[in-house]
């Protein structure tokens, strides 16, 4: 086959950053690693239970295209009761094939030729190429170390233009960790709400946010109807495998969205979405407990790399630690590189996330208390030779 | 604090107080302390180790021993209970709800030890009416501690 005969959008389109990596990392078999982007926990065990059990009694069929409704109503209640947002579930919820599937639809559904989709970077690495992908242009708006990595007002306002269609908006954020708390979005509200843009608020890591609560946009006044609200189980639950994530938003967004799920995956899958129910409805103390469990794995990983004299911003959601490492002068990927072959680490260079990550490493602390320990103990022997 | 500090603790007694300081977002002294006041309390009322003994060449039997007993006046199950948990050989003793009045753990080097141990020391108390010995022949799981081949990392390396 002629390479010609692929679309040029796809050509074009680089490969995972992320992926190169991989494939460097998976070569040592001795490496321990920081480099996963998910829990180390196994499903609870009462959820995974409640998957075999519906295999057994023969759920093996499809479910309807927007996901069963009895799961779209456990979503609509534990929206409402976590984040103060309602939507029905009925015309407003959609099951997806894991919080990316929902991306991917929400920028197909919305984007024509030339609209342009904001993306705060560093971010994770889908929102750039399905943006490409379904025709439209990214802009990215680098977010700072300086800002905790959250999207201040002035830069928001500063790349609108009237081709903007979307912002997405990923917080908690992997890999910075960074958060927007309610204040931040207020002020990101008052630029948006007089303006025909619409927010896929990616908030997948909401549940791992770290000594304060979650706040979706979605529940600031003015920003319910022109805001999709992306979530799923992966991050929640440890339920990375099992591949279920829903979109919440309007109705026609949402009606949209789930014609193009129809044609392409026709629904999620069944057991994971009974299994998804369980998680919803008796899943509240193991959230809490990994939760409490993450935290204080993210005080031990910060407090290591403050020791050792890394510039490190205090994280407070998802599992990721992003130190600068802009003073041993190399590249990250060139650092990650090296680190590997030295010190048999794994870590992930920040210009996976995008271009702005240059100088940064991300570090992921869903490890044991020993691995990390044990990984810090080898950074610090690294980074002796750059004091 | 105090359950934050009990909660890192069951799962691992051998954390240095450091560790747990940085995981709590306080001083090691802050720490040292509270754990020295919850001793004095008897609410950590020791640091044991969970051991799987089938792996060693240690022999030792557990058996399970319900026990009916008849309470005493003034003084209800408490009395028969410290009798009964005084012996050595005793690892545990439970007041039940249910069909009997005790639940005694004893550990004995063969069941011929602790079938002697049932007969000649427990059921003769004037206090016990009767008692069922249950030998242990497979622990699974101990103290939420399942006891398996430890559990391998199966994610990728390197994932987004």
């Amino acid at each position: 086959m002629k390479s010609e005969m692929i679309a040029k959008t796809i050509r074009d389109i680089p490969p995972s950053g992320i992926r190169k990596f991989f494939d460097i990392a998976n070569e040592m078999k001795d490496a321990i690693s920081l480099g996963v982007g998910e829990p180390d926990f196994d499903t609870p065990w009462h959820i995974r239970e409640e998957g075999i059990y519906n295999l057994e009694k023969g759920k093996t069929v499809y479910t309807s295209n927007s996901g069963m409704m009895e799961l779209r109503q456990e979503i609509s209640t534990y929206l409402s009761r976590r984040f103060n947002i309602s939507y029905n579930p009925g015309t407003q919820i959609l099951v997806t094939v894991g919080a990316s599937e929902a991306i991917d639809l929400a920028l197909r559904a919305l984007l024509n030729p030339g609209d342009e989709v904001l993306i705060p970077e560093p971010s994770y690495v889908s929102y750039k190429p399905c943006t490409i992908m379904a025709g439209g242009v990214p802009v990215t708006i680098t977010t700072k170390a300086e800002d905790e990595f959250r999207l201040t007002p002035e830069q928001l306002e500063a790349h609108i233009t009237d081709k903007t269609k979307v912002l997405i908006l990923p917080y908690p954020n992997n890999p910075t960790g960074g958060i927007m708390e309610k204040e931040d979005l207020e002020k990101i509200a008052n630029i948006l709400r007089d303006k025909d843009i619409l927010v896929i608020s990616d908030e997948i890591y909401a549940e791992l946010t770290y000594d304060r609560e979650h706040v979706s946009i979605a529940s600031i006044p003015g920003m319910y109807e022109n805001t999709l609200v992306i979530n799923g189980f992966s991050k929640a639950y440890a339920m990375t495998g099992w591949r279920l994530g829903y979109a919440a938003g309007p109705e026609e967004l949402i009606a949209m969205m789930t014609k193009i799920h129809q044609y392409a995956i026709m629904c999620a899958p069944t057991t994971s979405q009974y299994a998804a129910v369980e998680a919803l409805r008796n899943g509240d103390p193991d959230v809490a407990e990994m939760r409490n469990s993450f935290n204080r794995r993210r005080r031990v990983m910060v407090d290591g790399f403050r020791k050792m004299g890394m510039d490190c911003f205090e994280p407070l959601g998802a599992f990721y630690v992003f130190p600068s490492i802009e003073k041993t002068g190399m590249s990250s990927e060139e650092f990650c590189k090296k680190l590997l072959y030295e010190q048999k680490v794994a870590v992930v260079p920040g210009t996976a996330f995008g271009e702005s990550g240059e100088g940064f490493i991300r570090c992921s602390y869903a490890y044991s208390i020993d691995n990390i320990k044990e990984a810090l103990r080898r950074i610090e022997k690294f980074m002796e030779q750059y004091k | 604090m105090r359950e934050e500090i009990l909660e890192i603790l069951e799962k691992n007694s051998r954390i240095e107080t450091k560790d747990i300081a940085i995981m709590l977002n306080t001083t090691e002294e802050e720490i040292e302390k509270e754990i020295k006041q919850m001793e004095k309390e008897q609410i950590i009322c020791g640091y044991n180790t969970l051991i799987n003994w089938d792996k060693t060449q240690k022999d030792l039997v557990t058996a399970l021993i319900e026990v009916k007993v008849t309470p005493q006046r003034g003084e209800g199950f408490d009395k028969i209970a410290e009798r009964i948990y005084r012996f050595n050989e005793v690892k545990s003793v439970y007041l039940m709800s249910g069909g009997f009045d005790l639940t005694v753990i004893i550990e004995g080097r063969t069941m011929k030890e602790v079938a002697l141990f049932v007969a000649q020391k427990l059921a003769p108390l004037e206090a016990v009416l009767s008692t069922a010995t249950h030998f242990v022949l497979k622990k699974y799981k101990d103290h939420g501690i399942p006891f398996e081949e430890p559990h391998k990392d199966e994610r990728m390396v390197v994932s987004p």
